[in-house]
């Protein structure tokens, strides 16, 4: 029998005595309620960091001019947070095209696939270790820096540490799959160190969903701190 | 011997079967997918334009704000594949970062009142 869509699906679904989640793999539901309390960590710091902004009386510092880089003898504002934004971006279009490969049972293609997102990944982690290297040596603190509102150094260091430390856990975690696909432990239905369980190319859609968040959240560090 | 290849020749078959079965709503061509990837290219050079111009005040806001929206929603429409999911899934998932809103609501009321109180007892106004 075919199920009702809409909103008559809406409510059948959550009504009836089994599972509310229909034709979603529990892995994949366990991953988006994860996603979700992490919004809520990630909404918390950028509220925080909105608190304080609105709420000091010192003139906050311009980060067009904070994060411009000297290249070729011109000051380029923003150039790489833009860099940044675009590296990440590609990391998840090769991701998206690893899940397409991985449901096409392409092994070859879904690990070079999430292998091309890993290294974006990686070189993401790096730039923003140069970042940091650069604003700590100008002199930022999390209690201080020598442009304006004290607040801008933990806000930074808080905000953009934990999305860094995040794209840091995908790397890690693409690179294990990847090596998974690559082995076939899918084809062959090799089962897990860690929890003896059959696996399957859904686990590649779930760290997709992860890596995709990790993107998500950037587009938001990226307006309201780096942009606003 | 027959019963052996015919063995080898289902297995694989009936495998493949199961998990296209699975996978299925979740099967677009990669050329959904680099359209995407140009569109939040053009997205992010957009807001990254709305800096580099320096416009200000309430037109840099609302630019900056369509474009991260537009780019959110492309990533969970798309790439989170949310577009294709049942609305319980999506309502679960959704709504409740919406109702942070709230939250923000407060904070901006809170934070008015610490300045406010930061100016009168301090006398910087901002």
């Amino acid at each position: 029998m075919a199920r009702p869509t809409g909103w008559q699906g809406f409510a059948t679904d959550w009504a009836s005595d089994q599972r509310a989640f229909k034709d979603v793999p529990w892995g994949k539901v366990m991953m988006w309620i994860f996603l979700l309390s992490d919004t809520f960590i990630f909404g918390c710091f950028l509220l925080s960091y909105m608190t304080v902004r609105m709420s000091t009386t010192v003139p906050w510092p311009n980060p067009s001019e904070v994060f411009a880089l000297r290249i070729g003898g011109t000051e380029i504002p923003l150039i790489l947070i833009a860099i940044m934004t675009f590296v990440l971006i590609s990391s998840s279009g090769t991701m998206a095209m690893a899940v397409n490969y991985g449901y096409r049972r392409d092994r070859a293609k879904t690990a070079i696939l999430m292998l091309a997102t890993a290294a974006f990944g990686a070189t993401f982690v790096c730039m923003q270790a140069f970042e940091w290297t650069k604003l700590i040596r100008e002199g930022v603190r999390p209690w201080g820096n020598p442009w304006g509102a004290m607040q801008f150094g933990s806000s930074f260091f808080m905000i953009t540490g934990f999305h860094g430390t995040h794209v840091t856990i995908g790397v890690i975690f693409l690179i294990v799959i990847a090596r998974k696909v690559w082995r076939g432990d899918f084809d062959v239905e090799r089962r897990g160190f860690f929890t003896s369980r059959k696996g399957n190319y859904e686990i590649v859609e779930i760290t997709g969903l992860y890596w995709h968040f990790v993107d998500l959240v950037w587009v938001f560090i990226f307006a309201f701190f780096y942009l606003w | 011997m027959t019963q052996a290849t015919a063995h080898a020749t289902t297995a694989p078959t009936t495998t493949v079967q199961a998990t296209t079965a699975h996978a299925q709503g979740q099967q677009h061509p990669i050329k959904l997918y680099l359209v995407v990837w140009g569109w939040l290219f053009i997205l992010s050079t957009c807001s990254y334009l709305v800096d580099y111009f320096h416009l200000q005040g309430y037109l840099r806001w609302s630019l900056i704000l369509v474009f991260m929206i537009l780019k959110a929603g492309l990533i969970v429409a798309v790439f989170m594949h949310m577009a294709w999911e049942r609305l319980t899934l999506i309502y679960a998932i959704l709504l409740p970062p919406v109702l942070v809103l709230v939250f923000v609501a407060t904070m901006v009321y809170e934070s008015d009142y610490t300045l406010f109180t930061r100016a009168m007892f301090f006398g910087t106004g901002p």
